[in-house]
């Protein structure tokens, strides 16, 4: 089954009078529990598809679908509520609240959710361990590394048991070290949780934990292969 | 899904405090603006409430009946019966603290040397000194003793312009039921100050008897004046004497028969408001302004919180709130504040120095800061509300932004 599926996507912007192609027919399909990158050099389109396919900008014509519901035409209120439920992001920034600590970053999208407040504790402390972060629950963001902010971000985003993972550079700000950990950490979510996994990124070493690598150039796929293909 | 309050509260609550100078300067602000509408309302009122206890203190009362036509025409023919039983029990309810029979009737006074039309009095010296004044207003010789006192009190200015003094003998001249004429010689026993000149040179006091026996009306008056608790509430007192007086009585609040002094305090509630919403606006420019650089800093962060699935209407009530908790702190302070400063002015400011400015108002050299409840309440309800209404235009801004391009803002 289609954990999400795009046919024909088209999104462009104005920048002044020059009109920029972000993406020019773009059509997929990924599957559940699917790990797939997505590469290209910069303004290849990436992040443009990333957010289409995370209801966090609507394409100016085409489809997606994601787990069945088609999204390319939800309201502002039906797309929070699309990311709230079925889809987890991780930013090359970390983006974390700064205000609130490493647990209450995590149980911010439980309380979105509406979740009581013991079992919202419990399921924190327990992603924490997870991604190896146990006993840093009551740091401030500014008070954690890089490698420490991003394992945060990742349980956060996958807290709420979304069915896609969609990742934008998520190692760009990391060592080679972090990043590799990280990656570990995204295949073991994979495998065990059978999240879907989308990364938008760069950098070759994560692409070698892909299953699928997608290249983009100019807003269009330039090709789509398995991994086992490529080697 | 919306993010509970209590889970928006922690959130506004911590986000308050990111730039704590800035928090600290604005909750300065709207201390200092709370007080200055509280503190200045409250020496506003005092002031007004001063003239008004004045004004009712030195003739109206609370509450009057007279002749339906008297106050049209108010000659000796427009009298009154001495009070009815039926009055006269109304007239000894717990509402009442105080009333008494009046006889008033234009006259002229003439001395050895001059002549004055002058609105005459005859009361009853005892009752009175509940209702007015008077007694404690003699400035030379002695207040009338009973209602058959021979004497008569003239003011200041009226002695200065009759060219006569405490001791000498004036003639009143008046008007019969007969339309004859009807005169008196009295002797002045007594000079008073009022706060209004006007009102010494044309009002002159003599007991109601000898007046009633001058004029020839029996035991007719020419008013009942009433005493309530308080000024501001004497609707019940009102209608009490309303629904016992018969119909021809024409039963008025002070309001009424002042409209000068009712007025006043209708203009006083509607300048308060206006102060508390001019000193708003000047506070409104910060308040602006420190949700404006919050969002603008933030909008980063706007971006996530809507990228995680928090729905623009949750934005717009979590920047809401930080506006509320800033205003609900500045208004705590600044109330404290208020009353802390204006308790210990209970026992009065001396304005001596601009005594003569606020006699020229009818207000007294001693103003006492009068503090209400209601005042205190509208200061606090104008600021929430308008403060939330500035609030809104950035917190709605806030809440529009794309998420994308809020995720984009370094």
């Amino acid at each position: 089954m289609s954990a999400i599926s795009c046919k024909s996507l088209c999104r462009t912007f104005q920048q002044g009078d020059v009109a920029i192609t972000g993406l020019d027919h773009v059509s997929l399909e990924i599957d559940e529990g699917d790990f797939v990158c997505l590469s290209g050099p910069s303004g290849s389109g990436k992040t443009t598809l990333l957010n289409a396919m995370g209801a966090l900008d609507k394409p100016d014509s085409g489809e997606i679908i994601v787990n069945a519901d088609r999204i390319d035409q939800l309201g502002k209120a039906q797309l929070a509520d699309i990311r709230l439920h079925k889809i987890g992001f991780v930013f090359q920034a970390y983006n974390l609240i700064p205000v609130l600590t490493a647990q209450e970053n995590i149980e911010f999208v439980m309380q979105v959710q509406g979740i009581p407040a013991a079992k919202r504790h419990k399921e924190s402390l327990a992603i924490l361990q997870e991604v190896g972060l146990a006993g840093v629950e009551n740091r401030k963001p500014s008070q954690l590394s890089g490698g420490q902010q991003q394992r945060v971000a990742v349980a956060r985003a996958i807290v709420s048991k979304p069915t896609l993972v969609l990742a934008d550079e998520p190692t760009a700000n990391l060592d080679s070290h972090t990043a590799s950990q990280l990656m570990d950490l995204f295949v073991a979510l994979n495998q065990h949780h059978h999240i879907t996994f989308v990364i938008a990124t760069h950098d070759q070493r994560v692409m070698q934990y892909a299953h699928r690598l997608i290249k983009m150039q100019d807003g269009k796929i330039i090709s789509d292969e398995s991994v086992s293909n490529i080697n | 899904m919306k993010l509970p309050v209590k889970s928006l509260s922690i959130l506004a609550w911590r986000n308050l405090w990111r730039n704590y100078r800035r928090t600290l300067i604005m909750l300065a602000a709207v201390s200092v603006g709370t007080w200055a509408m509280i503190f200045m309302t409250a020496l506003m009122r005092g002031m007004v409430d001063d003239m008004i206890k004045d004004g009712v203190a030195n003739l109206p009362g609370h509450v009057q009946l007279h002749h339906a036509r008297y106050r049209d025409d108010p000659s000796i023919d427009n009298s009154l019966n001495a009070p009815s039983a039926t009055l006269l029990s109304a007239l000894r309810q717990p509402e009442v603290v105080a009333w008494s029979t009046r006889v008033r009737v234009p006259a002229v006074i003439s001395s050895e040397r001059d002549s004055r039309g002058v609105m005459l009095i005859g009361l009853d010296p005892n009752n009175e000194k509940s209702i007015t004044d008077l007694a404690n207003n003699i400035v030379t010789g002695r207040y009338l003793t009973d209602s058959d006192d021979n004497g008569i009190v003239i003011g200041v200015s009226l002695a200065k312009r009759l060219d006569t003094r405490l001791g000498k003998r004036v003639v009143v001249m008046s008007q019969d039921p007969e339309n004859e004429i009807a005169d008196r010689g009295f002797r002045i026993v007594g000079i008073y100050k009022a706060k209004l000149e006007a009102m010494e040179e044309t009002t002159i006091y003599a007991a109601r008897n000898t007046v009633q026996s001058m004029l020839k009306m029996g035991n007719q008056i020419s008013e009942i004046v009433v005493q309530g608790h308080d000024y501001r509430d004497i609707t019940a007192l009102t209608n009490l004497i309303k629904n016992t007086a018969s119909h021809d009585i024409e039963v008025l609040p002070w309001q009424e028969l002042d409209s000068y002094l009712g007025t006043m305090l209708k203009v006083m509630d509607g300048f308060v408001l206006v102060w508390i919403i001019v000193v708003f606006l000047a506070l409104s420019f910060g308040l602006a302004n420190t949700l404006i650089m919050a969002v603008f800093e933030r909008i980063r962060e706007i971006g996530l919180m809507q990228a995680l699935g928090m729905r623009p209407s949750s934005i717009l009530y979590q920047f809401l709130l930080e506006a509320f908790f800033l205003l609900a702190i500045g208004l705590a302070i600044g109330n404290i504040v208020a009353v802390l400063s204006i308790k210990p002015l209970a026992d009065g400011i001396d304005l001596s120095i601009v005594a003569e400015g606020m006699a020229m108002m009818g207000a007294g050299s001693t103003l006492y800061p009068a503090l209400y409840l209601k005042d205190i309440i509208l200061t606090n309800v104008v600021v929430v509300l308008l403060g939330l209404l500035t609030s809104l235009l950035p917190a709605w801004r806030a809440s529009r932004y794309n998420p994308v391009e809020a995720l984009s803002k370094t």
